[in-house]
């Protein structure tokens, strides 16, 4: 946005004026909280966005649950879960729950919940969350099988992630379009009211079972889209909010020097890297010679980017997946030191002592993209940089005609490294490395139940991956939470905000 | 008149259809919809599970036959992105943005008239200055800034008014002002040169000459004739503030038909940005007719032709 440092300046102006002190809606136990983003549908199995996650955290409650700091696996709705076979797992149910309507939950809601998900043409916006299940089964009241297409060892981190249960006769009354305007669960927080993508007004759950989320302590929880930073730092100021997230890093570095707001910095699971047409879906370009591969991976200062444009607590990565990801091993991966004058030798000896012009894309954060392409200018690639919306470079990735793009990935907040590494590297349609040799790797940790097994593949995969440098993995994200001296509340590292874990100071 | 209404009103229509076609293709061409669609967590076979759900495979012709024959039975389909009937979705957001058009094209007419006029009277004068500056300075700031600037001005130092949001009539009030200012401008100075051009007339030197009252000869006999291309300017303003008042829409958070529109081209919501196309040339070609009618109504000339 060319008017973003316009816009700072007047944050500027903004932190100056703000003289009054900041005041929560603490005396009316209301939490308000700000959105950027308009939420498609509050129903999460139809939406993909972060917002979308954390009202689903609120509104509804999974089998099982991961606890976002020790990653360990807890029951939530079911009390235990245990494999029958590598494709069949059974789970006993917690008894005495209710549905926000009153509706009492039992094994009916999960089968219906599960079948209905699971079957493609019911439209699931991200299959991959739930495709992996075939049905799912009521063996009593309290106990269920699901059964699984075949082996998928990520299953307990799904089931403890985007998969949710619903109330069968609820949901098979109002289908999705009637759960996202009146949507019934079984979590911490109830919905009052659903103004679609502007507002969402949330109460604690009086009922709310024993549950590894924690009893809700913050009576209310007001939600407004606010699109504009700059308004929700005016909110903010003006006592109007008392919550906004997803802050960038001047902004929020400025509010940090006053005294009224808390800003913390929490690192999230996406990763920004180089792709690289290995394959040269997209003709014979230079980047399909390893050699010139290297030199790129080798041509970028990582450590500065991310203390200059990144900061917080984002990471190099030298991975292709997320170093907290179950198998993302990072002693497998060969990283590639900053060395320009190694990079000019490799390409000089792969042919181009002069350097070559190539096609780079991008579709966010363009001032990443244009710091990157400085250390690619600086060796002697030349780039003609192309900076698109998401959709049309997509859609340009899948038919192989992208030779060298920056991406970022957030896997879903899936703490498995199959939600990144093997979503692009499968042969599928965005896979520009077409290796077998990965391929082979993958599809043995990805069907394994066996947790070594696993992990001796992921490694494998990545030591190939990064060997060939099919990819060159940058940076991870990270991201900021402004809130009022009033608010206490610890983030977590997967971008998820828990009302359950706010209270008041 | 009838047959030229009609005439006009059936030009109208075609103008509507072709706008939807083009718009239609340029969001084609602007990226696949099932990817935007899919969003950016999506990996490759999501986003091919959902171009052969909602049919992206089959040719563009056919899909856009598809959109225009439900369109003609009334049925805007359901939106892509929200899963919500289109209709309702647009009329849900309409009300804000009606209401911050009509209140912007108001506080416009009615500072940038009265400025314009006096303005005439005197040329060269203080207020011909002040008038000017203005104009000068409201053409130059973008919505943005002066938006941003009002914020921190009355909502944050001062605290009288809420900084976003719509819930009451507190909350247009700087919409109003940014929106209106945007288009005070150009109708001030069109104003003004109407009123100077029309005061040296021969008819005005006349009218004043058999003795009418200053008043009189001013409103009844120059700002009548002045106003006729003014009138036409604000009718296209008023188009203007109805569908792109994006800006102002997304500074003040208040989710109305702009600001729709602008998203929904982002995420490729086919249906949502034909049916808004659709209601924004309805306004284009309602005001412009209004204007005709209006300024028909101020000279009599144009009633014969």
């Amino acid at each position: 946005m060319k008017t973003s440092w316009l816009k700072s300046g007047i944050a500027s102006v903004a932190l100056v004026a703000a003289t009054g002190a900041a005041w929560a809606e603490k005396a009316n136990d209301t939490l308000r909280v700000a959105f950027t983003k308009e939420l498609e549908n509050v129903d999460s199995f139809f939406n993909s966005s972060r917002e979308g996650v954390v009202l689903q955290r609120a509104i509804w409650d999974g089998l099982i649950y991961r606890d976002p700091v020790t990653n360990e696996y807890k029951g939530n709705l079911a009390t235990s879960w245990e494999w029958i076979d590598d494709t069949t797992l059974e789970l006993k149910l917690r008894e005495g729950v209710t549905f926000h309507n009153g509706a009492p939950f039992s094994a009916d809601d999960v089968v219906y919940t599960v079948n209905f998900v699971s079957k493609e043409e019911n439209g699931v916006k991200t299959q991959r969350n739930v495709n992996w299940m075939e049905s799912a089964e009521k063996v009593d009241d309290y106990t269920v099988r699901i059964h699984l297409k075949e082996k998928f060892p990520a299953a307990i981190e799904f089931l403890s992630g985007p998969v949710s249960m619903y109330p069968a006769e609820y949901y098979a009354e109002v289908g999705p379009s009637g759960m996202g305007l009146e949507p019934v669960g079984t979590g911490p927080y109830k919905v009052v009211s659903v103004v679609p993508g502007q507002h969402f007004v949330l109460e604690k759950n009086e009922n709310y079972h024993d549950s590894p989320k924690g009893q809700p302590e913050i009576s209310n929880v007001d939600i407004r889209t606010i699109p504009d930073v700059n308004t929700q730092m005016a909110e903010l100021f003006s006592g109007s909010l008392d919550l906004i997230w997803q802050v960038p890093a001047d902004q929020a570095e400025k509010l940090a020097t006053m005294d009224q707001f808390t800003v913390m910095n929490e690192s999230t699971m996406r990763v920004g890297y180089l792709n690289m047409d290995a394959a040269g879906r997209s003709g014979d370009t230079p980047v399909t010679d390893l050699r010139v591969r290297r030199a790129i991976n080798h041509a970028i200062n990582r450590e500065e980017l991310v203390n200059a444009l990144l900061k917080g607590k984002s990471r190099v990565v030298s991975t292709p997946c997320f170093p907290s990801q179950f198998g993302c091993v990072e002693e497998a991966a060969k990283s590639y030191e900053y060395d320009p004058e190694k990079a000019k030798a490799l390409l000089a000896e792969a042919g181009y002592p002069d350097g070559f012009t190539i096609d780079f894309y991008a579709y966010r954060d363009r001032e990443y993209a244009e710091a990157i392409m400085s250390y690619l200018n600086a060796v002697g690639i030349d780039t003609d940089f192309k900076f698109l919306q998401y959709s049309a470079l997509r859609e340009q990735n899948m038919k192989g005609e992208v030779p060298l793009a920056f991406l970022t990935w957030g896997s879903f907040s899936i703490n498995d490294a199959s939600a990144m590494v093997s979503q692009f590297f499968k042969h599928g349609s965005l896979d520009d490395a077409r290796d077998d040799q990965v391929l082979e790797y993958l599809n043995t940790a990805d069907s394994s139940t066996d947790p070594d097994t696993r992990i001796e593949n992921y490694a494998k995969a990545i030591e190939r991956i990064t060997d060939q440098a099919f990819w060159a993995p940058m940076f991870s994200y990270n991201t900021n939470y402004v809130f009022t001296n009033d608010v206490e509340y610890t983030p977590t590292a997967d971008e998820v905000l828990r009302f359950t874990t706010m209270s008041w100071n | 008149m009838l047959t030229f209404t009609l005439k006009r009103l059936g030009l109208a229509v075609l103008v509507a259809l072709t706008v939807s076609f083009i718009s239609f293709i340029l969001l084609f061409l602007a990226g696949d919809p099932a990817a935007a669609l899919a969003g950016e967590t999506a990996s490759g076979e999501d986003i091919e599970a959902i171009s052969r759900l909602y049919g992206f495979d089959r040719p563009m012709l056919v899909q856009y036959g598809d959109w225009l024959f439900s369109a003609l039975r009334g049925d805007f389909g359901e939106s892509y992105y929200f899963r919500l009937p289109v209709a309702s979705l647009i009329f849900e957001r309409l009300g804000v943005t009606m209401t911050l058009g009509v209140c912007g094209i108001s506080f416009a007419l009615l500072t940038a008239v009265p400025l314009g006029v006096a303005a005439a009277i005197r040329p060269n004068s203080l207020i011909d200055r002040v008038a000017l500056f203005l104009s000068v300075a409201g053409q130059a700031m973008p919505s943005f800034w002066f938006g941003l600037i009002l914020i921190v001005l009355f909502a944050i130092t001062l605290g009288w008014l809420p900084p976003s949001g719509a819930s009451s009539p507190m909350h247009f009030i700087m919409p109003t002002i940014v929106l209106g200012y945007y288009a005070m401008p150009a109708i001030m100075r069109l104003t003004r040169a109407g009123m100077l051009d029309v005061l040296s007339s021969d008819y005005i030197r006349t009218a004043r000459a058999k003795g009418a009252p200053e008043g009189r000869v001013l409103f009844r006999h120059a700002l009548r004739n002045a106003i006729i291309p003014v009138v036409s300017l604000a009718a296209v303003q008023m188009g203007f503030m109805l569908g792109g008042s994006i800006v102002v829409e997304s500074i003040f958070a208040l989710h109305g038909a702009g600001y729709l529109a602008w998203e929904s081209i982002a995420r490729n919501d086919l249906p949502t940005v034909q049916a808004l196309i659709l209601v924004f040339s309805m306004f284009y070609i309602v005001f412009t007719f209004l204007a005709d009618v209006l300024n028909a109504w101020l000279d009599p000339r144009m009633r014969s032709s």
